[in-house]
């Protein structure tokens, strides 16, 4: 019994730990993107534009792809389910767009840049922990924060609402590609009933989530890179835990948000 | 230059430093010696305030920085280089742009001034054509040039070298003694450089310390470090190794122990 209440104990006090630290990256982030830059302190234009470059110009294959597969399945089992029914094509059009706008598209695409730049981002700033890289530039009078996290925290600010849309566009073109071969359908048919079916709060709902998925990735993939300890176990643990924690606070903030939007429409 | 006064540090009730006192003169070289594990490097690093003590003080120019806002203890930085063990060069980026960095980020200078500066850095160092070449494509005495050109191209006042020696063979690390002693001369700097190898120790040193298990047990000139009556100076400089008596008892209980 003892065992298990020190267990409980432990596990609460990392978790709170864990909390403290990045909410801690989160505000010291936070002054050096909003803040530093007008006080003369410096902007990293040029390493966010590379890391929008690689962590949101190269996930579009990718994410367009899987968002495909993705309205194509969707519409697949919505045809299915529907037809005990008799709900026509309309409601397969509805039920895709409202899917991929307002949930699929920001879950699918977070999830695929948290396994993608998240673990990415532990890796790089592990690698450089452990070669003593960050004491380098702490040394050099040079803020790691401003250097390493900042332009990744940008880069998914930015980049996971543009590839959001585009994961939502391919998911509703998988289901339109569905409608056409399957129920004799045009593109055009498909497109316009989805037109009909979708309101601004759909996507826009979809895109806020999207704001916040970026940011827990970034977060939590640049603070595991910093808590790496023990050399190329301890980045490899960091890689892994960074994807894993990601899905779960993206999950997480998803209930929320979508109980948000669900009460407050 | 560099005051340490009745510093502690311990990690997770372990303490690393105790009570290290230590004084280091403009413009002279002091190395710390000693053996693995004694700390060294966890004083140089509060030196460099990557670490903040339990307790005690570091003053560089009369300058408390263990309380000192970063922003200012920034400004001092400017004026202190530091090469660590693994040269920690960046390696996302060539010699010349790691050479470059603090120029690039700390300074206003022309992207020809700073080209031109950091190849004087290389060329100093013995680098000098090696501009282009990634971290990767460079043997251990190449990373240790370039991250001692980086440590200087701020033209700093001190110079800190973490273990300058560690993995390399005894001519190239004789070849950065050299270097250390031709910088100390050319620039007066004050230079401190932790290490375990006695022949460096004792071939770039102004005044030893040394040290055992987080404390400073002797300090001196070399011949005075040798001529000291202290027995783990003694032991130290004659590689004796520590004499290990087993007590049976408490062998036997931890390995039977859960």
């Amino acid at each position: 019994m003892t065992a298990v209440l020190a267990l409980i104990g432990r596990s609460t006090l990392g978790l709170a730990r864990y909390s403290q630290g990045l909410y801690r990256l989160t505000r010291d982030t936070a002054y050096w993107t909003f803040v530093a830059p007008f006080k003369g302190r410096g902007f990293k234009g040029q390493a966010a534009i590379h890391q929008m470059v690689m962590a949101g110009v190269n996930s579009i294959p990718i994410v367009g792809t899987i968002s495909v597969f993705v309205g194509i399945i969707l519409a697949l089992q919505g045809a299915y389910a529907m037809r005990n029914i008799g709900a026509g094509p309309y409601y397969i059009a509805l039920l895709v767009g409202v899917a991929m706008t307002r949930e699929l598209g920001p879950l699918i695409t977070a999830i695929i840049v948290a396994g993608r730049s998240g673990s990415a981002f532990a890796a790089e700033i592990g690698t450089m922990k452990v070669s003593e890289e960050i004491d380098a530039l702490e040394a050099m009078g040079l803020n790691s924060i401003k250097y390493l996290v900042v332009p990744k925290y940008l880069a998914l600010l930015v980049m996971m609402p543009c590839l959001t849309i585009l994961s939502d566009a391919a998911g509703i073109l998988g289901g339109g590609i569905f409608q056409m071969y399957q129920l004799d359908q045009t593109f055009l048919m498909f497109l316009a009933a989805t037109r009909d079916t979708l309101v601004m709060r759909d996507i826009w709902t979809g895109l806020i989530k999207s704001l916040v998925f970026g940011l827990i990735i970034a977060k939590v993939g640049c603070y595991e890179g910093f808590a790496v300890r023990g050399g190329a176990e301890g980045v490899g643990k960091a890689t892994t835990s960074s994807v894993v924690i990601s899905i779960f606070l993206v999950i997480a903030a998803d209930v929320v948000f979508t109980a948000l939007f669900y009460y407050t429409s | 230059m560099i005051r340490v006064e009745n510093l502690v540090t311990s990690y997770n009730g372990r303490r690393i430093l105790n009570n290290v006192n230590l004084e280091v003169q403009a413009g002279e070289t002091m190395v710390i010696l000693g053996g693995s594990g004694t700390g060294k490097s966890t004083l140089l690093r509060h030196i460099i305030r990557l670490e903040l003590p339990t307790s005690g003080h570091v003053y560089i120019k009369n300058q408390d920085i263990c309380h000192m806002p970063e922003d200012r203890f920034n400004l001092l930085r400017a004026k202190i280089g530091m090469l660590f063990q693994s040269a920690a060069l960046f390696n996302s980026m060539t010699v010349e742009e790691n050479v470059a960095l603090p120029l690039r980020e700390l300074t206003r200078l022309e992207d020809s001034t700073i080209r031109i500066m950091t190849r004087i850095k290389l060329d100093l160092v013995g680098l000098g054509g090696f501009e282009n070449y990634m971290p990767s494509e460079l043997s251990g005495g190449m990373k240790k040039r370039a991250g001692l050109a980086r440590a200087l191209a701020m033209d700093p006042e001190i110079l800190l070298f973490d273990e300058p020696s560690a993995g390399l063979d005894p001519i190239t690390a004789a070849g950065i003694d050299n270097l250390i002693l031709k910088l100390h001369k050319a620039f007066h700097m004050t230079i401190v450089v932790v290490t375990h190898e006695m022949a460096s120790a004792f071939t770039i040193a102004d005044r030893i310390t040394v040290m055992d298990q987080g404390e400073v047990i002797a300090t001196g000139t070399p011949e005075e470090i040798r001529a000291s009556k202290h027995p783990k100076v003694q032991q130290f400089l004659n590689r004796t190794p520590v004499d290990e008596t087993l007590d049976a008892q408490a062998y036997l209980r931890s390995l039977t122990q859960s």
